[in-house]
């Protein structure tokens, strides 16, 4: 026999044939990867330590992107659908048909009423092409889907500190001692998130969770807030008046880089709670050193926090007089927020020793945007991340507000150790373009969809005050929609409210199933018939990779590829893949063929665009100008210079940042590991807005074409602007029913009050919130078509705290029904002991529809697994008034997912399946094989 | 653990074969002759079909060959050797009997020697088995032996030495099952040793690995519950002892008395070795068992 | 042959940081990924999209929950888990056909899938569910601890690594020599208190768990309070002026 010292292993073998480096779409994380293929097929997927975003590292999702690229889901060709809407009877068509029939629904109607289009885009990652797209389309109907995701987040941000978390800022995970996550599971920066987390633990610091639900990252983390659902405003804001009690706030960074000197008019009138201003419209401050007023931005002006002029005071003083209020005091929120008092101060406590008493200081000089030389970056090693706790909440553009100014009055902003920003970022709300709806007949909208409304002035409503948008976005329901309502397309076409539309144009977006809020409605919606028998919105264009449940629902499928078939372009237009120490952006590329007859949407939109000839398309002799989206990316010009791709620009490749178009720009960038990055020089990496160093460089590769140095903003004076007009001041008024939302929640300083769910349902009935989080290695629904991921997570069941567990005598394999105002689903239940007492949970978008991903109909996800979306509604139960407000943020119009209410009771018997049934919809690309062993 | 036909049938099957050699190696029926071929078939269907059933178990028979390589080491190389050997030692004393009349003692005690050493072998494959405490213990190599004497008694027509055998293996068994009921207990470990997070506090199990199944959860994470073994046990002790004693004591002896008492004791063995399997505890539950 | 080696010259292992490990699985994924394409018969999937699938995987990732003896709020514990290449590894020994093997190199327990018979008892001997016998294969199946990433030199050397360590986000898989005690895992091991698992088992795994940091210690060992300046806004202007002045 051999002994084990003879065997002979081979342990040096072959990888693959060659390795291609492009971007991951496991998720919108976009980390680098190497894919290895073997006789021209993908064989192996490995992360690029390369990558500015994941230095080598995959998640569980990145690692088997091999699985959804051999999905048996994937769509195969484009479908024209010949049963009823739902049923998913198709027949495969040509792409010339395909794009003939869109073509004769799109043009007509730009022709007539462009805004009969709505063109919206989920998880979209060419954003400034689709709306580039649109615009030229004429549309005012586009937007991506943002507004029902995390606008509270970004608007909260980008109002406030000009740059908000989400992917657009991190911690300084080398520096910072105490990193504190607020109700984040997951999160778009998947992968930097661990990396920072594993980082910090290594070299001693400590991580704190505040979440309901103790799993994943609160699970790491060293404490566990385990608090209520939103309420975290009121704990914020409990920890700020510690805070303001103690004295325990950064005076300096205040004075120089907030507007926590400007004076605030208290005068009564129009100009209440409006900044006074100087004749060119500056703020004023008060100069500590001569003590008169002066505008705030002005060489050798400090302000003077503790001024005033002709009595009226500064926002700092507003605010102490605001948060020192015993409302807010740790006693007046604990039990609302499900923590103790003591907790509270301890908390309050350890954010002011680390800030204050951990200070760094790194000896780097720098010039501020007065002028004034530094020598030293002064350092406070607190950092914060939040994501949709906070911000799926009807109360969540406040509580990110308050949030930023928790972080900003610990001076912890743009300073080492503390948060910093991504390029682009940061950049002042006033740097961002207003929103628009100037239709005209076959002509390009008047300028871009989204933006930041800085006064009643920007919204996009008639003379009427009726809303020129499908979704009413910047109405005075949600003036602040910076980034439209997708989850309020389907409904208000259905309703014909504000108009009717005939097309609607969906990529990317699972729109008929988890992407709804109530999903039975939704589905009702896309299939009800008018009078003459006609469906009420007349045609449904959808473009999906794959058979997702949505695609059911489509009258025409244009099909996708996957990731590792196509161009992507991941621009600094838009999200871009940036560190806080170097600008960024990436492609992906096509490494292999699609073996099917589908193509790339971005390319099939530059074709429809050159069918109908849209002017952004089509040059002065009325030739295409782009023959397909990589042409796009390498010669389209957004401003002379600067184009999608920031790298490798100029004839020759040797200019970043602006530089004319490069024919060979993307070869450059397959050259490079399919990215791009530009360092920022040393003195410019922190104190951005103020530093002269990183605006210079910042001009210099093409961000913008000026220094953008601003004042952070503690006060959001656009807000009180709207206050104002609610107040009865102004030409443009909103509605009287909505006057008193306004005025309440409009407030230009953080201020918490109760999600709308809990004052419009009985609380003592509807008695405990239900929340979903995100599954590490699931993306949303397309986690299933995954052969290996649906193993991992193939059902679901809703966790119940251990109170609820014990009281209403629980076991494992019980199932439940769990009832809210809206509806009700019974579904199996488990324990989870690290849960805050009133809340329950499940993992997000593990049901599926029966026949939808090519899996067989009795399938877990289908049979065991279940949509918490059947609870939801996208609007709130009537009012006294028979009114029925959004369930949406008041401010943004954010989806408030998380503001659900249910009550839990025992399921006896236990059904067959989970409840609801939907009936099964026809496979249009039949079943996935019994065995899969591929090595290839 | 998955108490899978395949082994349940080998091991029940071989044994009473192994167990019928070895009366027949003691010279016990002394057969020649024709009758001899008929019971010698009938041991070597027994063994031989138990072993062949056991090969239904292998994921990959191609290999089966290597199996007898490792009789250094392993349990079940060692079975798989002797039980050959058995077979060829018997092989001989069967030919002698059947074809030549002849009495070849010396194969005959060295055959009885080996077949119980091959059951005592079968016995050591799950007895070795620390993960399973209740195989892990002394009284189960004694209980596999005496189920194969008995049995083998049985068949080898000797009702007084088989009702005595078989009353002993009802005794060892039910010792078998009271001491194996606290064998998991005794090993000291639990859901806090298995993690080694058991000095934290008490150590419960959140969600496991993946919601779909896997090859240990099938073969090594059965349940049965306590009051269907409970059930089972006395089912078995009926129809292993209880019955085929009373029959033997109550009864005119007559063939088909006999193979009445062999049908019952033999469906009792079965019911026993399912619950030798199907009760045993494998330590890896631990990482996925709730509670 | 499935005696063990008196000693192998290298104990080549894992250690897995159970306060830092997310749960994110791309330890899981990535080995899938991996020993599909390389070493042996490609880990299978039965019923893949059906509805009752069944895979091979070396390496899956647990959740517990502790209720922690000093009665402070429950803890939730993500749990990696493949084999431990144990020095007293009971599923070499059991194994008949001599498939199973500890290498005497560097301690990596194998399965030598031309010797293999599938007969599972190498399985029930291993107390961790390290083993899975491929349903497609009929092979047992195994985490060979990258075996053919470690000293391939096809792949740059920073990458010789095991698959999963490569791809943890979180950097909570280490790999490296246990047996020597001045290699880096060794060092993270004394220092952090790494343990075994089951250790009543005898089995003496090369692997070793780092447990979780203290948790939830700040209501224990508060900070300093913090002092109050004012109660209300007349006391804080004071304040402010004076602490303006200060800077
Ligand atoms: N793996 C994976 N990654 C993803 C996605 C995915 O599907 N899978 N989706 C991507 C997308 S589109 C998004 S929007 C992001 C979202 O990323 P996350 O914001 O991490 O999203 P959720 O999983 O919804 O997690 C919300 C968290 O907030 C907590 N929470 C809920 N209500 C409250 C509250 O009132 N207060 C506090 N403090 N916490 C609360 C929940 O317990 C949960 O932990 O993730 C992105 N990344
Ligand atoms: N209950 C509850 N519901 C929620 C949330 C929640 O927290 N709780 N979160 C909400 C949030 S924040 C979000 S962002 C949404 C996300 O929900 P969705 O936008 O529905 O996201 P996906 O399910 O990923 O669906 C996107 C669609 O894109 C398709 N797709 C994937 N890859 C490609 C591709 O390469 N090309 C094309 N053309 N299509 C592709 C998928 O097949 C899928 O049908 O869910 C929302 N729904
Ligand atoms: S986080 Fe994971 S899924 Fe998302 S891009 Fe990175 S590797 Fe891919
Ligand atoms: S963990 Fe299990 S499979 Fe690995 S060496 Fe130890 S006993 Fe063998
Ligand atoms: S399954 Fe293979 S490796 Fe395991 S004991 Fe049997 S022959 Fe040996
Ligand atoms: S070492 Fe290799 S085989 Fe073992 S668990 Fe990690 S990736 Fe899998
Ligand atoms: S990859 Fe790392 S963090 Fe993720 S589950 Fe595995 S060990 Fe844990
Ligand atoms: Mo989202």
């Amino acid at each position: 026999m051999t002994r084990p010292e003879n065997i002979q292993i081979e342990t040096s073998p072959p990888i693959s044939d060659e390795i291609r480096k492009t971007t991951c779409y496991m998720c919108a994380c976009r980390c680098g990867i190497n894919v290895h293929l073997k006789n021209g097929q993908v064989a192996y997927i490995e992360g690029n330590r390369d990558h500015p975003v994941n230095k080598g590292v995959l998640c569980g999702k990145g690692s088997s992107g091999i699985m959804q690229h051999y999905a048996p889901s994937r769509l195969r060709a484009p479908l024209k659908r010949v049963g009823p809407r739902g049923s998913g009877e198709f027949e495969e068509i040509s792409w010339d048909e395909a794009l003939d029939i869109a073509v004769s629904w799109l043009e007509p109607i730009r022709e007539s009423d462009p805004k009969k289009l709505a063109f919206f885009t989920g998880r979209d990652q060419s954003q400034s092409f689709t709306a580039f797209w649109g615009q030229s389309y004429g549309t005012p109907n586009h937007a991506a889907h943002g507004g029902f995701c995390s606008v509270n987040m970004a608007a909260g941000g980008i109002y406030t500190m000009g740059g908000a978390f989400w992917e657009f800022g991190q911690p300084d995970w080398d520096r910072t001692k105490l990193f504190v996550l607020f109700g984040v599971a997951e999160d778009h920066d998947s992968n930097p998130i661990k990396i920072g987390i594993g980082k910090m633990k290594g070299h001693g610091g400590k991580v704190m969770g505040i979440n309901p639900i103790r799993s994943g990252y609160n699970a790491v983390a060293d404490d566990w807030v385990g608090i209520t659902p939103g309420t975290d405003g009121l704990l914020i804001l409990s920890i700020v008046h510690e805070l303001f009690r103690s004295g325990k706030v950064d005076l300096d960074y205040l004075r120089r880089y907030t507007n926590a000197g400007f004076i605030v008019n208290e005068a009564e009138g129009p100009q209440k709670g409006l900044f006074i201003r100087d004749k060119d419209g500056k703020p004023l401050v008060i100069d500590q050193n001569t003590g008169k007023a002066d505008a705030f931005d002005k060489p050798g002006v400090i302000a003077n926090l503790a001024a005033s002029h002709d009595g009226n005071r500064t926002v700092f003083q507003l605010m102490a007089a605001k948060y020192l209020s015993a409302e807010y005091a740790p006693e007046a929120v604990a039990e609302r927020c499900g923590l103790t008092a003591q907790r509270i101060r301890n908390i309050a406590a350890e954010f002011a020793r680390v800030a204050f008493e951990e200070e760094i200081s790194l000896d780097v000089e720098w010039t501020d945007w007065k002028g004034e030389k530094h020598d030293k970056m002064i350092g406070r090693p607190i950092s914060f991340h939040a994501m949709r706790g906070i911000s799926a909440h009807s109360n969540g553009f406040q509580t990110a507000r308050a949030l930023h100014v928790l972080q900003i009055l610990l001076g912890s902003v743009e300073v080492p150790g503390g948060f910093r920003f991504k390029p682009p970022y940061p950049k002042p709300v006033e740097a961002h373009p207003r929103p628009h709806a100037g239709v005209t007949p076959g002509k390009p909208l008047d300028g871009p969809h989204l933006g930041y409304p800085l006064g009643p002035e920007h919204l996009l409503i008639d003379d009427e005050g009726k809303a020129k948008r499908i979704d009413k976005a910047f109405t005075w329901e949600n003036p602040f929609s910076a980034h439209g309502m997708m989850h309020m397309v389907i409904s208000n076409a259905h309703a014909g409210d504000p108009y009717k539309i005939d097309t609607l144009f969906l990529y990317m977006a699972n729109m008929a199933w988890n992407s709804s809020m109530n999903t039975g409605d939704v589905i009702r919606m896309l299939t009800d018939k008018d009078e003459n028998g006609d469906y009420v919105i007349p045609h449904i264009i959808y473009s999906d990779a794959y058979s997702s449940e949505t695609v059911a629902y489509a009258d025409l499928i244009l099909p996708d590829t996957t990731y590792l078939e196509r161009y992507d372009c991941i621009s600094l237009l838009d999200r871009p893949i940036c560190e806080a120490e170097a600008a960024a952006d990436s492609i992906r590329w096509p490494l292999v063929e699609p073996d099917r007859d589908v193509r790339p949407f971005q390319n099939v939109l530059v074709e429809l665009a050159n069918r109908m000839k849209l002017p952004g398309f089509t040059d002065e002799d009325g030739n295409a100008k782009w023959a397909d989206y990589a042409d796009y990316i390498q010669n389209h010009e957004r401003r002379p210079g600067v184009g999608p791709l920031s790298g490798f620009r100029g004839k020759d490749g040797s200019k970043s940042g602006r530089g004319e178009a490069n024919p060979n720009q993307i070869q450059a960038y397959i050259d490079n590991g399919g990215f791009w990055i530009g360092h920022i020089p040393e003195e410019a990496q922190f104190y951005k807005p103020w530093n002269k160093a990183y605006q210079d460089w910042a001009v210099e590769i093409g961000l913008y074409d000026s220094p953008q140095f601003y004042a952070f903003n503690l006060y959001v004076e656009p807000l009180r602007k709207m206050q104002l007009a609610a107040e009865g001041h102004g030409e443009t008024q909103p509605p009287d029913n909505l006057r008193e939302r306004i005025k309440r929640t409009m407030d230009p300083l953080p201020i918490w009050y109760e999600p709308f769910e809990d004052s419009n349902v009985d609380v003592s009935e509807f008695n405990v919130h239900a929340l979903t989080q995100r599954p590490m290695q699931m993306y949303h629904s397309w986690g299933s078509q995954n052969a290996w991921l649906r193993q991992i997570t193939g059902k679901n069941a809703m966790y119940l705290p251990k109170k609820i567990w014990e009281k209403q005598g629980f076991e494992e394999g019980d199932y439940a029904r769990i009832s809210s105002v809206h509806g009700s689903i019974v579904v199996p239940v488990a324990l989870h002991e690290g849960l805050n007492d009133q809340t329950i949970w499940t993992w997000n978008a593990i049901g599926k529809r029966k026949g939808a991903w090519a899996l067989d109909e009795k399938a877990t996800e289908a049979t065991e697994g279940f949509l918490l979306n059947h609870l939801i509604h996208e609007l709130q139960p009537p009012k006294g008034d028979g009114m029925r407000w959004s369930n949406s943020d008041p401010v943004t119009g954010q989806a408030a997912w998380f503001d659900l209410r249910v009550k839990v009771e025992k399921a006896v018997p236990k059904p067959s399946e989970a409840q609801p049934v939907f009936p099964p919809i026809k496979s249009p690309v039949g079943k996935g094989p019994k065995v899969v062993a591929r090595k290839i | 653990m998955h108490p899978a036909p395949s082994v349940i049938i080998f091991t029940s099957i071989s044994g009473l074969g192994f167990g019928l050699l070895m009366w027949l190696g003691l010279g016990i029926p002394d057969f020649y002759g024709v009758a001899s071929f008929g019971v010698f078939f009938m041991a070597y269907a027994l063994s031989v079909g138990g072993l062949l059933s056991s090969v239904f178990h292998l994921g990959n028979k191609k290999n089966a060959i290597y199996a007898f390589s490792q009789w250094q080491t392993s349990w079940l190389s060692r079975e798989g050797v002797l039980a050959v050997i058995t077979l060829l030692v018997f092989a001989v004393y069967a030919i002698g009997r059947i074809f030549f009349a002849l009495n070849l003692p010396v194969f005959g005690y060295v055959g009885a020697a080996l077949a119980l050493l091959t059951v005592f072998s079968t016995s050591m494959i799950y007895t070795q088995l620390k993960t399973v405490p209740r195989w892990n213990m002394a009284i189960n190599p004694v209980l596999f032996l005496t189920y194969a004497i008995a049995g083998g008694a049985l068949l080898s027509m000797q009702p007084t030495v088989a009702g005595v055998l078989i009353l002993l293996v009802t005794v060892l068994q039910w010792a078998g099952w009271i001491m194996g009921d606290k064998r998991l207990l005794d090993t000291g470990s639990d859901k806090g040793t298995a993690t080694g997070l058991g000095a934290v506090g008490k150590v419960r199990m959140f969600e496991t690995a993946h919601t779909a199944r896997n090859y240990i959860l099938d073969e090594m994470v059965y349940h049965v519950g306590r009051k269907h073994s409970q059930k089972l046990r006395i089912i078995a002790t009926l129809l292993i002892g209880v019955i085929p004693v009373a029959m033997l004591l109550l009864l005119p002896a007559s063939m088909p008395m006999a193979i009445a008492v062999l049908v019952i004791h033999l469906a009792g063995v079965f019911t026993s070795r399912w619950l030798f399997f199907a009760e045993a505890e494998h330590v890896v539950s631990l990482y996925y068992s709730r509670g | 042959m499935t005696k063990l080696p008196q000693e192998t010259r290298k104990k080549l292992g894992l250690v897995i940081d159970l306060d830092t490990c997310v749960g994110c699985h791309g330890c899981v994924t990535a080995c899938k990924g991996w020993n599909t394409q390389n070493y042996g018969a490609p880990l299978s999937d039965i019923d893949p999209y059906g509805a009752d699938p069944e895979g091979t995987f070396l390496n899956r990732v647990f959740n517990y929950e502790i209720a922690p003896k000093d009665g402070g709020p429950s803890q939730t514990v993500h749990f990696p888990k493949s084999c431990l290449h144990c020095e007293d590894a009971p599923c070499v020994t059991v194994c008949p056909t001599g498939a199973s093997y500890k290498r005497v190199e560097d301690g990596i327990v194998l399965v030598n899938e031309d010797r293999c018979i599938g007969c599972g008892l190498c399985a029930w001997a291993c107390p961790y569910g390290a083993r899975e016998l491929d349903r497609d294969a009929g092979i047992m199946k195994k985490c060979t601890l990258c075996v053919d990433r470690i000293y391939n030199d096809n792949i740059p050397e920073v990458d010789r690594v095991p698959a999963c360590v490569r791809t943890c986000p979180a950097g909570a898989r280490h790999f490296g020599d246990l047996g020597d005690p001045d290699s880096d895992v060794s060092k993270l091991v004394a220092e952090r208190g790494g343990f075994d698992l089951m250790p009543e088992q005898g089995t003496r795994p090369v692997n070793k768990y780092l447990p979780p940091r203290p948790k939830d210690t700040l209501d224990k060992t508060p900070p300093k309070a913090l002092e109050t300046v004012a109660e209300e806004p007349t006391g804080f202007l004071g304040w402010l002026d004076k602490a303006l002045e200060r800077l």
